[in-house]
């Protein structure tokens, strides 16, 4: 770069030295290197667009988002919305969408719940325990996420029995190779009430923790908030149901001619994909968990401690509080890695935004530019959306201060 | 100088080349001595290689057929391979004279990639396998049921299609291969597993107890297979579409691979002594000999024959004539007269 440079500014008679004094000033050497770059990168994409362009044209086929509206002619096994075969490519898109944001909601539940309690126990002073976490933590995030689903999905379709002997548990929940079978909630007339109580409950629980919090500031008792709170909030709604006479009866799963009929069913593809990216993405969230506690120095125990302060006290308002902020940033890219794995669906048919819309739709559409598009943009507002929750939190929970 | 001339020589080589070979595979295959034949890379009863290591099947034997035609021999071939993506390059790119596997027909395939169809020698169609113990009867009565199939095919269209309008609801189970898909069916993680009729029976015949497991009579799409040639050689398109016409009036006349020989010397009747070369000379017409017909019918049987020996209800395949029975037996087969 700086040869070339020199040797024009040495052939260009007249001016040299200008050119040679810009390139040598640090400032407009940065300005001249970041246009360059930026020229280099509109041609990089000029060039692919204009690529994708004229082989569109060579092959005859135009862009257009036309075949949206056109009937989709396949069924989808698991719609959370009303679908037929009948409905649109744009509908089948929907369905996909929802289906993908339903395993990765589920999924960043599961792990988080699962995450931070493993992260605890491999802390925990029990040697048993310690080590136990350790070894399903090494075990699960070695071995690549693919495996984890195959590996569930083949031990549900291979060795749950079939629906006629489906294992029983409780008479509520069936468990056979074609998913899992539960009772349906069927709302009667004047289950309203119980929805009402439900609604006064809970503001009546914020209301009690508020007044509860004024009354530990001014005289310092303190009161089993969290008790009473969830005691009001089961309690009241379940008298209100009982005393309106119980408007409420399960629709249980029989078994028709080929299957458990009625009832809510979980596809084993949704279980296997659900449990697998929730096991994987755990076993990092415990590590995160695990190193965010420990990067709390030891002196703030101690020092919560010489204020006479409970030990799950300094936990709860202590400890975690500053664990939190080492603990969110990287939680946030485990959500993220989360959801974008479960494109592997594809691997055992579970219908998400890739078998729908990148993948049965392009085939029979044969718009693959535009259902690739689509896809891209789809992660692309999903990875968006969770980041930017993620920095919300991590901004509202961040150490003030002064 | 030499330089010029070499490069003369070898332009005009190869124009020589393209023009001769555009217009007469005929004349490639005779003088290669060896049909080059494009087959299934291993379908049980269609094209694999059998425990001798030898082809076998219904397109293999139809090919053997062809070569034993032009060639005089029906041992005169050399199987070429292809998959479902290969086969068509393969043809185009003159590594194959004839593409025999199971290739669907269609509007597409025959106007836009160029190809020429000859006639569908197997009519096939979508179906379902189930097993013995369910005790369906019939694909109608398969309400509620789940269903394997191999997702981004036309075979998911119509299964839709299908189910829609016969208002029956079913839970599919879409899988990426149909590997993938047999595991599944055998794992009873779905109750029928549906493809083509000739697929689901040829994947039957590698089950462990193939009789557990029945094919149901509805058939609800229409998949057409046959030989395909390269387009624009119409002597070479004729020669193997009346070929294969042979073997159908073959069958038609009771002409049979045992007495093909005593009928092309006592024939009964005018129809059969044309198709033997007893009487004119259509083997000319088409740039071979009189006894082309005789010899095509000699190496492997007539229509039925290889059909029975192949795919047939006494082989572990197990198929019904059916829609590809002669249009005297209520199918579809049917020749052209021989005149």
């Amino acid at each position: 770069m700086t040869t070339s440079v020199d040797q024009r500014s040495v052939t260009a008679s007249g001016q040299p030295n200008v050119l040679l004094k810009l390139w040598r000033n640090k400032e407009t050497r940065s300005v001249i290197i970041q246009i360059v770059t930026m020229a280099l990168l509109f041609a990089f994409f000029a060039y692919i667009i204009n690529n994708a362009v004229l082989n569109l044209q060579a092959l005859g086929k135009t862009f257009s988002f036309d075949f949206l509206q056109e009937p989709a002619s396949y069924d989808i096994n698991q719609t959370l919305i009303e679908y037929t075969s009948r409905s649109s490519h744009a509908r089948a898109m929907l369905v996909g969408i929802l289906n993908t944001g339903l395993v990765a909601i589920c999924g960043v539940i599961l792990a988080t719940v699962l995450g931070f309690i493993l992260g605890v126990i491999r802390l925990s002073n029990n040697w048993l325990a310690s080590r136990i976490v350790y070894v399903f933590i090494e075990f699960t995030r070695n071995v690549p996420v693919l495996l984890h689903i195959l590996l569930i999905h083949g031990i549900m379709v291979h060795f749950l029995p079939l629906p006629k002997q489906a294992i029983s548990v409780g008479d509520a929940l069936f468990l056979s190779n074609r998913g899992v079978y539960a009772p349906r909630p069927e709302f009667l007339d004047g289950f309203g009430f119980t929805v009402a109580a439900f609604g006064v409950a809970v503001i009546a629980a914020l209301i009690f923790r508020r007044w509860a919090k004024k009354v530990q500031e001014d005289t310092g008792k303190i009161y089993p908030v969290f008790l009473i709170c969830t005691g009001v909030i089961i309690g009241l709604p379940l008298i209100v149901f009982l005393i309106s006479g119980s408007p409420l009866t399960w629709e249980m799963p029989k078994m028709g001619r080929f299957n458990l009929q009625g009832g809510v069913m979980l596809l084993p593809e949704f279980l296997a994909l659900w449990l697998a990216l929730s096991f994987y993405t755990s076993a990092f969230i415990a590590e995160i968990v695990r190193s965010g506690i420990m990067a709390i120095n030891k002196g703030q125990w101690e020092a919560a401690g010489a204020l006479g302060i409970r030990r799950n006290r300094v936990l709860q308002l202590v400890i975690i509080p500053q664990a939190l902020r080492v603990i969110i940033p990287p939680l946030a890219s485990q959500y993220l890695n989360l959801t974008k794995n479960s494109s592997l669906a594809i691997a055992i048919g579970y219908m998400d935004i890739v078998a729908t819309i990148g993948g049965i739709t392009l085939m029979q559409t044969g718009k693959e530019m535009e259902t690739m598009i689509i896809v891209l943009l789809l992660y692309l507002s999903f990875s968006l959306v969770i980041s930017a929750f993620m920095n919300w939190y991590n901004k509202r929970i961040a150490l003030v201060e002064r | 100088m030499f330089k010029r001339a070499s490069i003369v020589a070898a332009a005009a080589a190869v124009v020589g080349i393209a023009s001769g070979a555009q217009a007469a595979t005929l004349d490639d295959v005779k003088a290669r001595g060896v049909l080059h034949c494009i087959v299934n890379t291993g379908l049980p009863g269609f094209s694999y290689t059998d425990a001798n290591g030898n082809w076998a099947g219904f397109d293999a034997d139809m090919c053997r057929s062809v070569a034993a035609a032009v060639l005089g021999d029906g041992d005169k071939v050399k199987f070429i391979p292809a998959t479902g993506k290969t086969r068509f390059t393969l043809l185009n790119s003159k590594e194959g004279d004839v593409i025999f596997r199971n290739t669907t027909w269609t509007f597409v395939r025959d106007v836009d990639v160029k190809l020429t169809f000859i006639h569908p020698t197997y009519y096939d169609g979508q179906g379902f396998i189930i097993r013995k113990s369910k005790g369906v009867k019939s694909a109608k009565e398969l309400d509620g049921a789940t269903v394997c199939i191999q997702t981004g095919t036309t075979t998911e269209l119509n299964l839709a299609d299908f189910f829609r309008a016969n208002k029956i609801k079913y839970t599919p189970v879409p899988i990426e291969d149909s590997s993938e898909a047999r595991k599944n069916y055998l794992a009873d993680r779905c109750d029928a597993y549906t493809t083509d009729a000739s697929g689901l029976a040829a994947t039957r015949a590698t089950f462990e107890k193939p009789s557990d497991h029945v094919i149901l009579p509805e058939i609800i799409s229409k998949e057409p297979l046959g030989p395909v040639v390269r387009h624009g050689d119409n002597q070479w398109e004729d020669i193997v579409r009346w070929a294969v016409f042979a073997l159908i009036q073959a069958e038609e006349s009771g002409v049979t691979a045992g007495n093909a020989d005593e009928l092309a010397k006592n024939p009964p009747n005018p129809d059969v002594a044309r198709l033997l070369g007893a009487e004119g000379d259509l083997g000319a017409m088409l740039g071979l000999d009189k006894a082309w017909a005789l010899r095509a019918i000699k190496a492997r049987g007539n229509y039925g024959e290889i059909f029975e020996k192949n795919l047939g209800t006494s082989t572990p395949i197990g198929l019904e004539r059916g829609l590809n029975g002669l249009y005297t037996a209520g199918g579809l087969q049917y020749a052209p007269p021989f005149r």
